[in-house]
């Protein structure tokens, strides 16, 4: 649509014409301020727990569920060094054998949502597929932060 | 022939007082734009863009994404 629109402005006698082309989606993704309804509303971006314990493929689960349990954490999310998401341990994959690597350890390619989310759109998702937890990213993959179901419950009630 | 720019372009330019311009409905305005945006949907801007924009000073057009 802005393409046509930045067509049409210069055919209208505008001079210097520019188009945003990765527009207002690239600009939230980013985790952006912006004005009207919805800027004030909480957004996965802002939920999303920034503390979250993270790991690399190549350790074992016990060094990383101890870790995460030290740190009051039952999930941690598996990252390469850019922080790009590459899987995910919930309370069930933390309780395996400790001696087992990450990489075959951990759940992958975990469903990951952009922190633009509105919180009460995450909450019915995380209910509608029972999902404890969710990694927020950008959309270049890297992680914001965990998305736990509890705070979006909290949300939830406070704005009912 | 308009210019493709990216985000860090479009801050450049709006702080060097470019007009910044939301073409999607008006609606999807009213919920979210970028800061200092203007809404001038695609269907009037036949009808509009002269009246409400200064044609002596760059203009950023958006609309959701690259579709």
């Amino acid at each position: 649509m802005s393409p046509r629109a930045a067509w049409r402005l210069e055919s209208l006698g505008f001079t210097e014409v520019y188009d945003y082309t990765l527009g207002k989606l690239d600009w939230l993704a980013a985790g952006l301020p912006t004005e009207g309804t919805n800027a004030n509303r909480p957004r996965a971006g802002s939920l999303a727990r920034k503390d979250v314990p993270t790991c690399g493929l190549d350790e074992r689960l016990v060094a990383v569920r101890d870790r995460a349990h030290s740190r009051g954490w039952d999930a941690a999310v598996v990252v390469n060094a850019e922080r790009v998401v590459f899987g995910l341990l919930r309370a069930k994959e933390l309780a395996g054998d400790g001696e087992r690597l990450i990489s075959d350890a951990m759940r992958p390619g975990p469903s990951t949502f952009r922190p633009y989310v509105l919180a009460d759109e995450m909450a019915h998702i995380m209910v509608d597929h029972n999902l404890e937890s969710s990694p927020i990213t950008t959309s270049d993959g890297r992680l914001v932060g965990l998305m736990l179901q509890k705070d979006v419950d909290k949300v939830e009630t406070k704005s009912a | 022939m308009p210019t493709e720019i990216d985000r860090d372009g479009l801050r450049r330019m709006v702080e060097a007082d470019a007009q910044l311009v939301e073409v999607l409905p008006a609606e999807e305005y009213a919920e979210d734009h970028l800061p200092g945006a203007i809404s001038l949907p695609l269907r009037h801007i036949d009808a509009e863009a002269s009246k409400v924009l200064d044609k002596t000073r760059p203009v950023i057009v958006y609309c959701w994404d690259i579709a």
